[in-house]
């Protein structure tokens, strides 16, 4: 092979189809590809994505993966079996949390921690606020509690000692004598997750991260050396919660931060796409196979959280794009319930046994509600490994299940299924933005997944939404979001200092210390970078508050910063925030933020513009779909042949490898110069 | 009539202007009972009843129901002076606004086209307000004047230039003036915040639009309310409960409910209830009022928190109540007594609606506090509320270490504490066999334990639950009794009061102890899978011996 490895690949592997997105550096060229996932072990579909790409795998320079792995391991409880060692008389940490319940209103509900009370296990250490060392730890007994936790099965262990935050030296102590019996490398120590104080915070993160490690770790790793074994030398990169990406080598360490690694892809790539189309403001909708997940972007921006509560109890406390997901995704399964209710998910049949349609199961999906109503084509199955859907077992599973105990036909059961799956997305579309005091009108819809644009038009009409954007690939927009997300790293250390004493050259060659780290963490990535930014971000508040103000302190000041040079970047942020200034108060740092960001190529979007043809060429024929009772004569379009401008009234069908877009009678679409599809209302 | 998408947004962008107010105070606050505690709520009032049209979600619950009290006093005083835009009035007065004197209500009228369009209002507790007890919680008041200062409304703000004075004199009568400035200031904010939100509001909808959705969401409160009367079956439903004292004179006080249902209105009647006591549990009748709300909207959740849900119920609360006290009865136990009124509703509820209702939840407030010098002069004041387990209920165990059914609160972390007072805690820790048994067993209450760590200081502790436990419905036993530990005279002792105390000395290395009650059971424990028994008892939830006396297991 003369040619240097040009093309970058992003993963987006999903609870039903595997999405990828071929990039080459040096011609510029793009192309997708959609393959069935492969449940147990996700890695198989993963490489056959990449086969199907048809490029060597020594071609590979970059493979850049969106994951759910860690995500529905948390989600669905199937971490590794985990224990804890912490300070004395604080084993129950975990489970106190913050003395918080489920909700405002109702006191019903309990909570299960993820590492059960009998692997819980104390040590006599103690640390105190300011960082003495009261009790130092020892060694053996920390061994001896390590065996305890691993004769009743723990895989993994988290070290979390109180105060850690001030003074690691306890924790490493034990990670040291840990790592002496214990038999992997699955040891996580509070001060390297989150140095940061507030105990339970810092417990659920650390414990959340080694619940994960095995489950994580192992998936990787054997990720890695197939590609290896199949002749990539290509790095395999991890996208982060953050939206950033990170090395596989970060990833097994710090597993926690792929928490909502797969959702956080595909926002990157929305934000992206919608900026260039001129859409600033847009709510993200990814519906896939199993869940729906939606976020906002206003003014461009996607929102980072400084934490996030993946259910009730179980916080990760690391910067993340928020994202809100729901239970409905196209094999969303419907039946009627015990009251005699119809209900549609939050259970899924996944990609096995699948939609009723995909002749494995016998239970109707949401799926088989579209293809029945004719807006899928039987003939031309999403994903490619299917050669034909089988209609007739979509129609028997909707009307066993829900169509005679309802005493509806085949069409109204699979409308009705299709009303309550759209109305669950529409409340998660609320959720964001009307209860959040966005006005719907001002938010046009960025479906994507391969299932978005069948569902966009009625989500539009239900939540009040300007339009709809169906990006160009819906049923691969993670994966874009992988190819042209930036490398990331953030640190996050505790200062706690009054400003007044604090020693800001010490501050000043730690920022440098921690920049120099990313620095070489980007180095060692070989990942190819147009340049490198830093972020540098002070929590402080004067002193008695005990919440903070992120204060940015831009990079040029770092090299010259002061006292005098942080107190003003701190008094005009808290002057933006709250308006006054209080007189007279100290200030104080708590904690310092590095974000070390690897610029990287952004692909030219311009290049997914469509060339030349006509309405009438793309036009592939026409079938009877069901709306509202009636059956409608519809055209159906090659959507990736639409020309640009081209105007299509409904009802209409636009498809394409890995994706539908249904334009029911009410609305019109429009081809924008980036191949976008945007959807209206008919004035 | 308004369309239901625009009245969808409306209350969305309306509840967001409280929610932001509740967020800036609580970022802005410095004592840690507002900023980590969240004991403040905002929202906005009518006008003229000064009834609650919007309530923030973040806020405590308590107030939701007693801050249109709170704003009616101030319309009440604000009648005899002029009104002006950019006016806020300042005030803790517990019997005509609600609660204790802890609790700073600012309230703020909002104009719009010159005309007066509604109330905002902010109530956060402050840290300390003078008074016999550092940080207020006096369990041996006999007289409103030894727990505090004592502030009718004032105008604090006029046309918005603040009157310094009213601060220096705040300022002056607590031992955390720095404190109480960054309060009051955040507070300011939060109105101020609100203030513009809702002028960006009205400018984009129109305020005849928005009185209309308000006018609309509190009428939607009252049909779901009545709805969910008419659900339940027609009679009277009578509960007891019991505080254990009022801190001055050792005997119980009994609150009793008699709850009628009739058609789609509801009686709560606590006529027999015990009179005004001479120490602080009594509570001002617009508190009594506010914590059966509290009661009501955890049973019927999704019911809007306004003014409308209180419609179609009627109370009745005779004047020689302690639950309807006057000026200057001692109430800065107020937490207290609500727990308790809070607990007969699910009591008697739970003879209505079996399926409807949770076993009573721990039922105190535990307010400690430790107080002292630092070496170099300065003095310190810890105060915290804690935890302990809810109630069993129809779905679930109850949770473990949960907050107050009045309190969204989460209390501050160990290493919080510890970082702001010369405190070291030794324990922070689950209580096994304190959830009461049943099919659904009460969540466990927690023990903590702390260490002093400078030369001196005085504790103070404020609780209850120490003689009657927290009930269990439909069968399920009471959760444990609260208990409290203290080193005196060479021994560990109770205080004579159970979970009252004041001015204990504590010297370096000596620890105090907290035990707190788990929630009371739901069901009949015989009902209880041995599974779940097994498991409580492996998982050291419940002891071997209680497992066999709960629940006759054999756990082998």
């Amino acid at each position: 092979m003369t040619t240097k490895p040009s093309i970058v690949v992003g993963v987006d592997v999903g609870g039903t189809f595997t999405d990828l997105f071929f990039y080459d550096e040096a011609s510029g060229a793009l192309a997708t590809r959609k393959v069935p996932s492969t449940r147990g072990d996700q890695s198989i579909g993963f490489l056959d994505g990449i086969a199907a790409g048809g490029h060597p795998f020594a071609n590979l320079a970059a493979i850049v993966h969106g994951t759910t792995v860690g995500t529905n391991a948390l989600l669905e409880r199937k971490g590794a079996r985990t224990g804890i060692i912490t300070t004395s008389g604080f084993a129950d940490v975990l489970e106190m949390r913050r003395r918080d319940r489920r909700q405002t209103w109702g006191l019903w509900g309990e909570f299960i921690p993820v590492v059960p009370r009998d692997l819980r296990l104390e040590v006599a250490e103690r640390t105190l606020a300011d960082g003495t060392i009261r009790a130092a730890v020892d060694p053996d007994e920390v061994k001896r509690v390590a065996r305890m936790l691993r004769e009743r099965g723990a895989e993994s262990v988290a070290v979390v000692f109180i105060n850690s935050y001030a003074n690691a030296a306890n924790e490493r102590a034990a990670l040291a004598a840990l790592r002496e019996v214990w038999p992997n490398d699955y040891l996580t120590a509070s001060s390297e997750i989150l140095p940061e104080i507030r105990e339970f915070e810092r417990t659920s993160t650390t414990a959340l991260n080694a619940y994960l490690q095995p489950v994580v770790a192992s998936y990787f790793a054997a990720l890695d050396k197939r590609l290896r074994e199949r002749g990539s030398k290509g790095q395999l990169l991890i996208v982060q919660s953050n939206g950033g990406v990170m090395s596989v080598a970060t990833a097994t360490r710090l597993p926690v931060r792929t928490a909502l690694s797969g959702p956080a892809a595909g926002v990157i790539a929305a934000a992206h796409i919608a900026n260039t189309a001129g859409f600033p403001n847009i709510i993200t909708g990814d519906m896939g196979g199993t869940s729906f997940d939606v976020a906002l972007i206003a003014g461009g921006r996607s929102v980072l959280a400084a934490q996030t509560t993946i259910d009730f109890g179980l916080v990760v406390r690391t910067p993340m794009i928020e994202i809100t997901t729901i239970g409905a995704g196209g094999g969303s399964v419907a039946g009627i319930d015990r009251g005699g209710l119809l209900q549609v998910g939050p259970e899924s049949a996944g990609s096995d046994p699948g939609p009723a349609c995909y002749g494995k199961g016998d239970r109707p999906t949401v799926t088989d509600a579209n293809l029945v109503l004719g807006r899928i084509n039987a003939d031309r199955p999403i994903g490619g490994k299917l050669q034909r859907l089988d209609a007739a077992a979509a129609k028997a599973a909707i009307d066993a299940a829900v169509g005679r105990p309802l005493k509806l036909d085949t069409y109204a059961a699979a409308e009705a299924i299709l009303r309550i799956a759209n109305s669950h997305m529409a409340g998660a579309i609320r959720l964001v933005s009307i209860e959040r005091g966005h006005d719907p009108k001002r938010f046009s819809l960025m479906p994507f997944g391969g299932a978005g644009g069948l569902h966009a038009g009625s989500l539009i009409k239900a939540v009040g939404l300007a339009s709809a954007l169906v990006p160009r690939f819906p049923g691969v927009t993670s994966a874009l979001g992988c190819v042209i997300a930036d490398m990331r790293h953030d640190y996050v250390h505790t200062v706690n200092r009054a400003l007044d004493d604090l020693d800001v050259g010490a501050l000043g060659a730690s920022i440098a210390d921690v920049e120099r780290d990313g620095r070489v963490l980007l180095g060692d990535s070989g990942v190819a970078l147009e340049g490198i930014e830093t972020e540098i971000e002070l929590d402080m508040s004067y002193i008695g508050q005990t919440h903070t103000v992120a204060t940015s302190l831009p990079a040029d000041t770092v090299r010259n910063l002061t006292g005098l040079s942080i107190r003003q970047a701190f008094e005009a942020a808290y002057r933006r925030a709250f308006g006054r200034l209080l007189e007279g108060i100290a200030i104080r740092v708590l904690t310092l933020r590095v974000a070390v960001i690897g610029k990287r190529p952004k692909l030219d979007l311009a290049r997914l513009r469509p060339a030349g043809g006509s309405l009438a060429e793309a036009q592939t024929g026409e079938r009877q779909v069901w709306f509202e009772g009636q059956p409608h004569t519809t055209r159906i379009y090659d959507r990736l042949t639409l020309p640009v401008a081209a105007e299509i009234p409904g009802p209409a069908i636009l498809e394409q490898p890995d994706a539908t877009t249904w334009i029911d009678p009410e609305l019109v679409a429009q081809v924008d110069g980036f191949g976008n599809v945007i959807l209206r209302r008919k004035s | 009539m308004i369309d239901p998408v625009t009245l969808a947004v409306l209350k969305g962008r309306l509840e967001q202007i409280a929610d932001e107010m509740d967020a800036t105070l609580f970022r802005t606050a410095f004592n840690p009972i507002i900023a980590e505690a969240h004991d403040a709520s905002h929202g906005l009032y009518d006008a003229v009843t000064g009834d609650t049209l919007v309530q923030g979600k973040s806020g405590l619950p308590i107030f939701v129901g007693v801050m249109a009290f709170a704003v009616r006093a101030t319309i009440e005083r604000a009648s005899h002076g002029e009104l002006a835009d950019g006016d806020v009035f300042i005030f803790n007065d517990p019997y005509d606004g609600g609660t204790h004197l802890s609790d700073f209500k600012l309230v703020r009228p909002y104009f719009h086209d010159g005309r007066l369009f509604c109330w905002l209002a902010s109530v956060g507790h402050w840290h300390d307000v003078g008074g016999n007890v550092p940080g207020n919680y006096n369990p041996v008041a006999s007289e409103s004047f030894q727990e505090g200062v004592h502030i009718p409304p004032v105008k604090l703000v006029s046309a918005g230039q603040i009157n310094n004075d009213i601060v220096d004199i705040l300022k002056c009568n607590s031992r955390q003036p720095t404190s109480l400035y960054g309060d009051l200031n955040g507070q300011i904010n939060a109105l101020d915040l609100g203030a513009k939100r809702l002028g960006e509001l009205l400018g984009e909808y129109g305020a005849e639009t928005v009185a209309v959705a308000l006018a609309e969401l509190r009428a939607m409160a009252a049909r779901l309310m009545r709805a969910h009367i008419r659900d339940l079956p027609d009679g009277t439903y009578s509960a007891e409960d019991f505080l254990d004292n009022d801190g001055i004179a050792d005997q119980p006080l009994k609150i009793a409910l008699d709850l009628t249902i009739e058609g789609d209105r509801m009686v709560m009647d606590f006529s027999r209830s015990a009179p005004p006591c001479a120490g602080p549990v009594n509570i001002a009748k617009s508190t009594a009022i506010a914590s059966c709300y509290v009661a009501l909207k955890h049973v019927f959740r999704e019911v809007p928190a306004n003014a409308g849900c209180l419609e179609p119920v009627r109370f009745v609360i005779p004047e020689s109540s302690i639950l309807a006290a006057r000026a200057p009865k001692p109430v800065g136990g107020y937490t207290e007594t609500i727990l308790r009124v809070i607990d007969v509703v699910f009591q008697a509820l739970a003879r209505a609606a079996p399926e409807r209702v949770n076993g009573c939840a721990y039922g105190t407030i535990n307010a400690l506090s430790l107080a002292g010098y630092r070496r170099d002069g300065r003095r310190w004041v810890m105060f915290s509320f804690f935890g302990g387990g809810l109630g069993g209920n129809p779905e679930s165990d109850g949770l473990n270490h949960g907050n107050a059914p009045i309190s969204t609160a989460t209390i501050p972390p160990v290493e919080i504490l510890e970082a702001a007072y010369p405190v070291m805690f030794t324990r922070w820790a689950l209580r096994p066999d304190s959830g009461g048994a049943g099919r659904h067993r009460g969540g466990l209450g927690a023990i903590y334990e702390l260490e002093l760590l400078e030369e001196q200081a005085d504790v103070f502790l404020f609780g209850e639950r120490g003689r009657f436990a927290p009930a269990g419905v439909v069968g399920g036993q009471p959760g444990a009794l609260n208990r409290f530990f203290y080193p005196q005279a060479g021994e560990i002792r109770s205080p004579p009061m159970a979970s009252k105390m004041v001015g204990l000395s504590l010297a370096r290395g000596q620890r105090v102890r907290l035990e707190t009650p788990g929630g009371g059971g739901y069901g009949d424990p015989r009902e209880r899978s041995p599974e779940a028994v097994r498991r409580d008892v492996r998982l050291g939830y419940v002891t071997r011996d209680a497992a066999r006396r709960d629940y006759g297991s054999d756990v082998g």
